[in-house]
């Protein structure tokens, strides 16, 4: 371990900068997207001088580590404000501050004509703050604290447009799914206290082999709870879609590039507990491949092209989360998706805002069309990205991707079979939906109104999208040239390549399944949507497209299973409390008003009444004299 | 002649007394009654000193019609004082308290 004393610096500048915008109101209109972009490069700057002056150093010494400040001190529990600075972290830290710059530059010209410019640049920091803590702390509790943050900005971000009610309740609903999961972080907290009575990632990696098995199941089970609140996974997947109420640079950065990657993050982290607990293994692959395919479904169906997007990232992260979940031979795998993911999908979410600052703020793909050849950058852009992640070689996503459905393959028995054939039938719909979501864009006849004047965006914009191109292009062959992104985790991770004997399938078999499944979707899609395509949605669609339409009855679900039962129980406890413990109450009381009533009969005002009173007391008194002598 | 018909005297007077108090209206008979209540209970005192041969009871009395001395003067001087102000000594008139 070596230590550092620049770490803290990445948290504190956009920190600092966030809360001078928010502070400093409208005297801060002028410059305060200058001062927030400033410090996000920054930022990336001492990622980078970190990442290099890391790169000098030699095994155990690579990882970093500075020590804050002691921050509980209760008899034998210590937590301490420390940051640790990994090979994991810093992919995270360049992704988080390299994209999170970027998105800045571009949100300059988006953003321009909001009057309120400078607080979502605020937000835009202090999102960049948080979710930098989420990966840089060293304990869980410090990961939480990050964890919250990203969850609050998230949240003020999307509902930055809350003069809209639906706006502000998406950002509701993504709050709130969220807060289910971070129940399970907490929870996994709490039982790791409880196991090991430390809460860092090294105590406990070191405790994990001398804990039960049920234990480390159920730890394992409360991450994967926390990864599918904050990666929007089965079953608490709804938010995401929603969440696409933000604006778009939103959009890119936390619902697609970063925070919605906590998840991967959190379970790769622990990967020592995945290690020793196979059944919470099983539950995160369950999970990964159930939203792999939902996800992918879910995009067939949708117009909007934001929403199209969000259903990828949703299906996408499953890859993701599925590949984690394959144990120590997926770890990296699923770490190299997600930086590749966060270039392509980052790129083409900004490339999505670029169509939509063209096309007046509209997202419905039916009346866009043809703008590819009024907007040439956007168009290219966006096509690199898309051939990324619908994984055409070179592109990024054909090495990460189909890296994902070998190893699914190889996970032996039907497990493997079923996964892979999940993966590979994910990667199918994955190239309808995209060349679905392209075509209706880009090609084909122009179907928007008069009004609408496409025009190619700012260079402030298209900057940031023609650089994220060239990271969709590039990133996968760099990360997997001599397998460079795994032998670089393989101390954090404990990662291990694919082993030669056991191979169910070579990865040349792979590759050529893969195409065979994008040749199809593409296909399909071409067929489908060159021509011909209706502003209106046609409403005579197969059911399942009806399913697609409505998220799967996602939506449906949690309001027949949970909202309205729960409506239900609070309405019954409404009454109980107004009925029973309210109701006790107001008895004691008309006891007492009633009793009182009735007693002040005897205060009549005549003396004589009063001197009867007197004379029968005395009376009584004196025969209970009399009775006890007697 | 037996002492203890003092006692029944004693008794009996207590009582008329009593039942004057709840049943007359008119102040002054009211607090002739609590005059001759606590006469009665004066009269018990002096038998009960006699029959137990000390002084107890009999300075008891005393204590009694010192009190009862004071509380005439003063009950007096309030029934007066209701009688200028309503025209009327009966003790029902005054039940404003009640309010």
């Amino acid at each position: 371990m070596t230590t550092s004393s620049n770490l803290v610096y990445l948290i504190a500048l956009p920190l600092v900068s966030s809360a001078l915008l928010i502070l400093l109101g409208r005297k801060a209109d002028k410059w305060g997207h200058l001062l927030a972009t400033l410090v996000s490069a920054t930022a990336f700057g001492i990622g980078v001088m970190e990442f290099l002056a890391m790169h000098t150093r030699t095994g155990a010494a690579r990882a970093a580590t500075q020590h804050l400040f002691s921050w509980i001190s209760v008899g034998s529990f210590n937590v301490d404000a420390s940051l640790l600075l990994d090979q994991l972290s810093i992919c995270f830290v360049l992704l988080i501050t390299g994209v999170g710059t970027l998105i800045h530059i571009y949100s300059i010209a988006y953003m321009s004509h909001d009057r309120d410019r400078r607080r979502f640049f605020a937000y835009l920091n202090l999102f960049i703050a948080a979710m930098l803590l989420l990966v840089l702390g060293d304990s869980y509790l410090n990961l939480y604290v990050g964890w919250e943050g990203v969850g609050l900005a998230s949240y003020l971000l999307i509902g930055f447009w809350n003069q809209k009610p639906t706006y502000a309740t998406a950002a509701k609903k993504a709050f709130v799914a969220n807060r289910v999961g971070d129940v399970g972080l907490s929870l996994a907290i709490m039982i790791a206290f409880a196991q090991f009575g430390t809460v860092t990632f090294e105590g406990v990696k070191a405790g994990v082999p001398h804990a039960s098995g049920a234990a480390i199941t159920a730890i394992g089970a409360m991450l994967l709870l926390a990864a599918a609140g904050k990666s929007a996974q089965f079953p608490l997947q709804s938010w995401l879609g929603d969440a696409m109420a933000g604006p778009t640079p939103v959009s890119a950065l936390i619902h697609a590039a970063t925070m919605v990657t906590a998840g991967v993050y959190l379970i790769t982290r622990s990967n020592y507990i995945f290690d020793a607990s196979s059944t919470a293994r099983l539950l995160v692959v369950i999970v990964g491949g159930i939203t792999l395919i939902f996800g992918a479904l879910i995009g067939t169906a949708k117009d909007d092209i934001k929403k199209a997007l969000a259903a990828s990232t949703m299906s996408q992260i499953g890859y993701m989360i599925l590949a984690s979940g394959l144990g120590p031979v997926g770890y990296a795998i699923a770490i190299m998706h997600l930086l590749t993911h966060g270039f392509f999908k980052a790129g083409m979410f900004l490339g999505a805002g670029s169509v939509m600052h063209g096309m007046d703020d509209e997202v419905n793909m039916r009346r866009f069309g043809g703008i590819g050849k009024l907007m040439p950058i956007t168009f290219a852009t966006f096509g690199l990205g898309y051939l990324a992640i619908i994984g055409v070689p070179p592109f990024a996503g054909f090495y990460s991707k189909d890296k994902i459905i070998e190893i699914a393959f190889n996970a032996g028995g039907t497990k493997g079979w079923i996964l892979g054939g999940a993966t590979l039938l994910g990667a199918a719909i994955t190239a309808f939906y995209m060349t679905r979501l392209v075509v209706m864009t880009f090609t084909g006849s122009k179907r928007w109104d008069e009004k609408a004047h496409p025009h190619e965006s700012p260079i402030l914009m298209w900057l940031p999208m023609a650089v994220l191109a060239i990271g969709s292009v590039a990133s996968g062959f760099f990360f997997n040239s001599g397998n460079s992104l795994v032998n670089w985790l393989a101390p954090v991770l404990n990662s291990r390549g694919v082993e030669g004997g056991a191979e169910l399938m070579k990865p040349i078999v792979v590759s050529g399944l893969a195409l065979a499944a994008v040749v199809i979707g593409v296909g399909i899609a071409l067929t489908k949507y060159r021509s011909n395509v209706p502003i209106e949605a046609p409403e005579d669609v197969t059911i399942f497209t009806k399913l697609a339409r409505k998220d799967l009855l996602q939506d449906s679900f949690n309001e027949a299973v949970l909202m309205r039962p729960g409506q239900k129980l609070t309405a019954g406890l409404v009454k109980t409390d107004t009925n029973v413990i309210d109701g006790l109450v107001r008895l004691v009381g008309a006891i007492f008003i009633g009793s009182a009533t009735a007693l002040r009969r005897i205060q009549n005002g005549y003396v004589r009444s009063y001197a009867l009173i007197m004379v029968l007391g005395a009376l009584a008194l004196i025969a209970m004299i009399w009775v006890v002598t007697l | 002649m037996d002492i203890s018909n003092y006692l029944y005297l004693s008794a009996l007077l207590f009582t008329i007394g009593a039942v004057g108090v709840v049943v007359r209206r008119n102040a002054i008979v009211v607090f002739m009654c609590i005059e001759l209540m606590l006469n009665a209970a004066n009269l018990a005192f002096v038998t009960f000193s006699r029959i137990n041969g000390n002084l107890d009871g009999q300075v008891a009395s005393f204590f009694t019609m010192v009190v009862a001395a004071c509380e005439v003067v003063v009950g007096l001087a309030i029934i007066v004082t209701i009688y200028r102000s309503r025209r009327s000594a009966s003790v029902d008139d005054a039940s404003l308290l009640k309010r």
